[in-house]
């Protein structure tokens, strides 16, 4: 028999060992990170938004980071929250003894990183929203649509985007961010 | 492509976040179960598919994910508003627009001024 | 006159933008020229004096040059760079020359010059319009073995590439305030007035260079700068501003709804050597505020006999080649006109040496500044005279011209003959955007008049004729304010629709309306003749305008003279409607990315790589790409299948379930929602149990189906069918977002977060018994439906104890990232014990083997749980489910419904065809009752025989009887039986 335990298991992320872009645009797949899903109703948005060291966004398209923790707004009581690996999340939603759900879904999703000035253009590849900093400032997230799947975008500066795709879907995300950041550099 | 306002993400977006589910403010019967096989008929199979102002449901599939009602010309496919689920139907005033100025799309041709 | 000496003989010296040091070559049907850069197709063989670039569609008449821009009819070649890179169709007064560029004509056999196909033309009178409604009409069979390949041969323009194209193209999404489509003298006014206020501005031109007509109109000044340069160095300040995008090549080619716009720049069509990276062609998709459509217009032909032999051209297009290209389109030059700017071509022409035969104007009264000019520069008017016809085989030599009304003919010679019959406002755009136009009757066109959208015409596309109000048109348009002064020659007048002189309804003469589908003025007469009043009808009927070029040339003629024949004012006649696209547009470009491997995501499991590493074959189940079966050494899929399931009741197999379809129920009242969803009641489950459960829609039919855990009081783990999970959650969303939004439950996909390994067969316990912690596993403490929260290998993992096979079975959930360490220490364990990897066909197999369905395989959308033998699984104490009420209309209820029943064939070797009809009698007349389909039907190695399960009305109550399946060689005889085939008495799922 086994001895139980002592063989555990490791992680294999779904993007490991992908990169490029072109001469405009930087792709890398971001580490690995523990991410909820979060639900809630608006009187208990204060009492999780404390339990869990951030700010819950309430206002469309906006994110909020603090403590290493960024809150996305997604819905009016949804919110994507993202951590480093192994960030106590669940656990400090539960804490907050207030009505939510919190579900993991740190390896559902992957992330892609999209930076250089023609980043913004590298995602309109795909992604039918007004990347201007004007309409999609420096914070602003939403769900939406890249090429033929859904994705959650943020905006982490000026030049840089964090793109939240669902692991099945990763590669083909990537894959169309690699031809956008190819046409962006034309 | 349409351009949608969301009620929830006080934006306009691309039809592509979209999903149309079907027409709006009808209520699933609270006695449901009792109801007659006319009610019933009534409730899920019967749509009027009005030409001209409508009133439609639409969700924010890949957006916020929300349900909403939106009142829409299906003759010149303007939206004319659009609102949270569960608010009252908004009454709005018969376009002119569907009234006279643009038939069917097909009926346009050969009918310049 | 001087000439370049290897650019063309027809290259005048000093005349044109184009650098003479700068060349290309090119070859034309395999001839070898060379050309400037900057010319097009059209202006390259121009300026070698070639005329003759095709022959026509339907009577193979040797055709040349009309026009300089994308209106062409005529002109179409076939460009490529090597065999694979090749386009038809392609229009050569659009098309660039480039280094290398390989042009071919079309439309003839076996040449240019010596064309088969125009025996065609002498045949003309059994081709006149709607020929094809009325000769080939019978018999029947003639339409497939004659007729059509006959008329595809006949009607082919080009000839599509054979080769998979490789090149590749570009998408982009783009936003706007304000979209400006030409970059004219309007568009460029316009863009300089918006741009100022700081809105976001695209300019988009389809030419290389901004300026519209100012590649030709050399007389007009703009703020005393020659307009051309005025253009260019306007276009240099706004491509300078961070507000502004400037697109040339660029065609807006779809004006859609809510401010949607498509277009196609074509970034390396005009390029010797592309760079790999660039895309052949963009695609971009804009989303403007508003729109300006500054589209200028197009000159019209002169509607008379023989007007389209090859040297017979717009006299804007002469303009063009000579004041652009530095090309004159002949030596001796005749005019035809109805109309003021072709005058100026005229003047223009003779200024740079070339000779002016005769400017023929049908007009009785040019006016005296025309004339004047005119004699200054010794050019003879023959005022009210008309061309009658003209004469040469493969290209013009000579006019007929006679005064208006008979009489005074005269043949003159000529070597090209330069025609207008005035300017059609573009209003293709304007049209799209569902716009209404109206008739302006003084000037015979039509402009727009009521907007549907957010936008505005501006210049010559709307009808604004005189420059200085254009211009103040334009900066209006933009919202800005800037100061521009424009000055030209002349004011033009004039204009004329419908047949010109000595082609009417009187005569018999060939006198083309629409170039490209051979349509004269006598086919629309006839078509009027024939009873086609609409002009929707007469165009269908002569397919007038329905070529590629869409009747940019041809549909004022084409009206007019409809409209003269149904003797009613143009505007009651109408005007066909103008659709996207403006000009063709690849499927490249609109395919753009979505090729290869991006043309659908291929979803892959965390265990994928590891499937494959052990040879899996991979079938398709919507996106998911799933193991199949795991053939070995020597193996056919059967012999593959069949050592799976046996080896799965006897030993153990470990299976890939990650792409079931999951979603976490959470919330306090998530049981009380999940008894409005599915059909059973879940109060009562407890946590650490799970449950089967069958989601009806509405009208009680089967939606699907899964394995429901509960793993708290207010945490339900829900599983649907891997097909099923996207619909299953948008229908669940639905209910609790607009129907039960009062419940306090919240709905999270979790398909991906979890990899799904399920371990079946008697020694399934024993397999995965040291990896799992946290939770005793013995048939005791965890029985069957039982599931935990525990530990594998260390991560936090949900095990359930479930089965799809009928056996011992488990399936083990980790975090996505762990599912490849965890299925490889599995399998590492598994092997040596005598099991087996299995995949979804040796699932279905033993799946049926028990009886178990399969929600769209055995259900079809009509099948109620009741149907499926699934009615234990309708809560009877509940007072509202979803399907409640539809499971009690008359015809679910009623008897002798479609049931699900098993079938065994009567020769257990044969197996039946899943679809195949099932009746009672195979003897009876056709056609049959049929009683039901086999819905699945496998081969059995653990029953050593064949199995099925089969709709069939009234079917349990038919079990015992025999059935029949008729196929097209033979009957096959069934047995109805109940749907287990395998341990009846379900003992195994205990072990």
């Amino acid at each position: 028999m086994v001895d139980s335990g002592a063989d555990l298991a490791n992680r294999t992320s779904p993007l490991s060992g992908f990169h490029g872009g072109s001469s405009t645009v930087r792709l890398e797949a971001a580490p690995p990170a523990e991410r909820i899903s979060l639900r809630c109703r608006a009187e208990d948005v204060a009492a999780l938004s404390s339990a869990l060291g951030v700010d819950l966004p309430v206002r469309p398209k906006t994110s909020a980071s603090a403590n290493g923790r960024s809150a996305l707004w997604l819905g009016p009581d949804e919110w994507l929250v993202i951590a480093e690996e192994n960030g106590g999340l669940m656990q400090a939603a539960k804490n907050s003894g207030a009505l939510h759900s919190a579900t993991d879904v740190s390896h559902r999703n992957t992330a892609i990183l999209v930076s250089g000035r023609g980043a913004a253009a590298a995602i309109n590849a795909g992604c039918p929203q007004d990347l201007s900093l004007k309409v999609f400032p420096v914070g602003a997230c939403s769900r939406t649509v890249f090429g033929k799947v859904e994705i959650v975008l943020l905006r982490t500066g000026e030049d840089a985007f964090r793109v939240e795709v669902w692991r099945s879907f990763s590669d083909y995300a990537f894959g169309l961010l690699a031809e956008g950041a190819q046409d962006a550099a034309v | 492509m349409l351009l949608i306002h969301c009620p929830y993400c006080e934006e306009d977006r691309s039809e592509l976040e979209f999903r149309w589910a079907g027409e709006a403010h009808i209520a699933r019967p609270e006695n449901i179960a009792a109801i007659s096989d006319e009610e019933f008929a009534e409730y899920f199979f019967l749509r009027n598919n009005e030409k001209g102002l409508t009133y439609e449901r639409w969700r924010h599939i890949h957006g916020c994910g929300r349900f909403f009602n939106a009142a829409r010309d299906t003759v010149s496919d303007r939206f004319l508003t659009t609102y949270k689920a569960g608010m009252p139907k908004q009454l709005l005033p018969e376009t002119g627009a569907s009234e006279k100025t643009v038939e069917t799309y097909e009926a346009t041709e050969g009918d310049a001024r | 006159m001087s000439a370049s000496s290897n650019s063309g003989t027809f290259r005048i010296k000093g005349a044109g933008r184009l650098t003479p040091a700068r060349t290309a070559r090119f070859t034309f049907d395999g001839k070898s020229y060379t050309a400037l850069e900057g010319d097009t197709v059209a202006s390259a063989l121009l300026a070698h004096g070639v005329h003759l670039l095709g022959r026509s569609f339907k009577y193979h008449r040797p055709r040349g040059i009309l026009s300089a821009g994308p209106e062409e009819p005529n002109a179409l070649i076939d460009v490529s760079r090597d065999a694979a890179r090749r386009q038809p169709n392609v229009r050569a007064t659009v098309q660039e020359v480039f280094d290398g560029a390989k042009i071919a004509s079309q439309n003839r056999w076996p040449s240019l010059k010596f064309d088969v196909g125009a025996i065609n033309n002498l045949f003309s009178p059994f081709f006149a319009a709607g020929f094809y409604y009325k000769t080939f009409m019978w018999p029947r069979e003639a339409w497939v073995k004659i007729y059509e390949p006959f008329i595809r041969r006949a009607a082919g323009l080009g000839v599509a590439p054979t080769e998979e194209d490789p090149d590749h193209y570009a998408n982009r999404y783009a936003h706007c305030d304000v979209l400006i489509a030409g970059a004219g003298v309007a568009g460029l006014t316009a863009a300089l007035s918006a741009a100022a206020t700081g809105q976001s501005v695209f300019l988009v031109d389809e030419q290389p260079e901004v300026g519209g007509a100012l590649h030709y109109d050399t007389a007009t000044t703009i703020d005393g700068q020659n307009g051309y340069d005025w253009a260019q160095a306007i276009a240099a300040k706004l491509k300078a501003m961070p507000n502004v995008t400037v697109l040339t090549r660029t065609t807006v080619f779809g004006y859609y709804n809510h401010g949607f716009l498509g277009l196609v720049e074509r970034v390396t069509d005009h390029v010797a050597k592309p760079a790999k990276s660039a895309p052949r062609e963009r695609l971009w998709q804009v989303r403007a505020k508003k729109v300006v459509l500054a589209t200028g217009s197009i000159e019209r032909h002169m509607v008379f006999a023989n007007n389209d032999r090859p040297g017979i051209m717009l006299a804007s297009a002469a303009r063009t080649f000579l004041n652009h290209h530095g090309v004159a389109v002949g030596r001796q030059v005749g005019v035809y006109t109805a109309h003021d700017s072709a005058y100026e071509a005229a003047f223009d022409l003779k200024r740079a040496g070339v000779s002016i035969a005769a400017i023929v104007d049908c007009r009785p009264d040019p006016g005296e500044a025309l004339l004047a000019q005119a004699r200054a520069l010794g050019i003879s008017v023959l005022s009210g005279h008309s061309v009658t016809d003209t004469g040469g085989r493969l290209r013009i030599s000579s006019m007929t011209v006679a005064r208006n009304g008979g009489g005074d003919a005269r043949r003159i010679a000529v070597d090209s003959l330069i025609v207008s019959a005035g300017w059609t406002p573009s209003v293709h755009l304007f049209s799209q955007s569902r716009g209404k136009l109206r008739f302006d009757g003084v000037n015979q066109r039509f402009l727009p008049d009521i907007y549907a959208q957010n936008c505005v015409s501006v210049g010559s596309c709307n009808g604004t004729d005189d420059l200085a109000e254009l211009i103040d048109e334009a900066i209006a348009a933009g919202g800005g304010s800037v100061t521009l002064a424009g000055e030209n020659r002349f004011e033009w007048t004039g204009g004329m629709i419908g047949a010109a002189e000595g082609a009417g309804p009187d005569t018999t003469v060939k006198a083309f309306v629409d170039f490209q589908h051979d349509v004269t003025a006598k086919d629309i007469r006839l078509a009027v003749r024939e009873g086609m009043h609409s002009i929707e009808h007469i165009k269908r009927f002569t397919t007038n305008g329905m070529a590629s070029d869409q009747g940019k040339l041809s549909n004022m003629h084409g009206l007019a003279i409809a409209a003269e024949m149904l003797d009613r004012p143009i505007p009651q006649v109408g005007l066909t409607t103008f659709r996207a696209p403006y000009t063709p547009v690849t499927y490249g470009t609109l395919v753009g990315h979505s090729r290869g491997e991006l043309f659908d995501p291929a979803r892959k499991t965390p265990m994928h790589a590891l499937e494959a590493a052990e040879g899996a074959e991979f079938e398709d189940v919507g996106n998911w790409k799933r193991a199949w079966y795991y053939p070995r050494r020597g193996e056919d899929m059967l012999a593959a299948v069949n050592r799976e399931c046996r080896t799965v009741r006897e030993v153990a197999g470990v299976f890939n379930g990650s792409t079931l379809g999951k979603i976490e129920v959470v919330g306090p009242d998530a049981a009380q929602f999940l008894n409005l969803l599915y059909t059973n009641a879940w109060d009562s489950l407890k946590p650490g149990k799970s449950r089967y459960g069958i989601m009806t829609r509405e009208d009680g039919f089967v939606y699907d189906d899964g394995v429901v855990g509960r793993l708290a009081e207010d945490r339900f783990h829900v599983t649907t069918t891997t097909g099923g999970a996207p619909r299953v959650l948008h229908h669940m969303e639905d209910y609790l977002q607009t129907e039960f939004p009062h419940l306090r439950v919240w709905l999270t996909s979790t398909t991906e977060q979890w990899a799904v390994i399920a371990v079946q067969g008697p020694k399934a316990r024993e397999i995965i018994q040291p990896f799992v912690d946290g939770v005793d596993i013995s048939n005791e403490a965890f029985p069957h439906m039982s599931v935990a929260e525990c530990s594998v290998m260390g991560v936090p993992a949900r095990l359930f104890r479930v089965s799809f096979t009928g056996e011992l079975g488990y399936e083990i959930n980790v975090p996505a990232d762990y599912g490849p360490a965890v299925w490889r220490a599995i399998w590492e364990r598994a092997a040596p014990i005598g099991a087996c990897l299995y995949g979804t066909e040796t699932m279905h197999v033993l799946r049926a083997e028990k009886g178990y369905i399969i929600v769209g395989q055995d259900t079809d959308g009509t099948v109620t749980p009741d149907d499926a033998g699934l009615g234990w699984a309708v809560s009877s104490k509940k007072s509202d489910f979803v399907g409640i009420r539809g499971l009690k209309r008359p015809d679910l209820v009623r008897e002798g419904r479609k049931q699900l029943v098993g079938l065994l064939t009567k020769d257990p070797a044969l197996v039946l065809e899943e679809g195949g009809q099932i009746v009672a009698d195979p003897n009876q007349a056709r056609p049959m009752t049929m009683l039901g389909h086999v819905t699945s039907a496998y081969w059995s190695e653990n029953c050593g025989r064949s199995i099925a399960l089969a709709l069939v009305a009234g079917g349990r109550a038919r079990i015992g009887e025999t059935l029949h399946v008729p196929l097209k060689d033979r009957t096959i005889e069934v047995e109805v039986t109940d749907m287990v085939f395998f341990d009846k008495q379900g003992g195994r799922i205990n072990g």
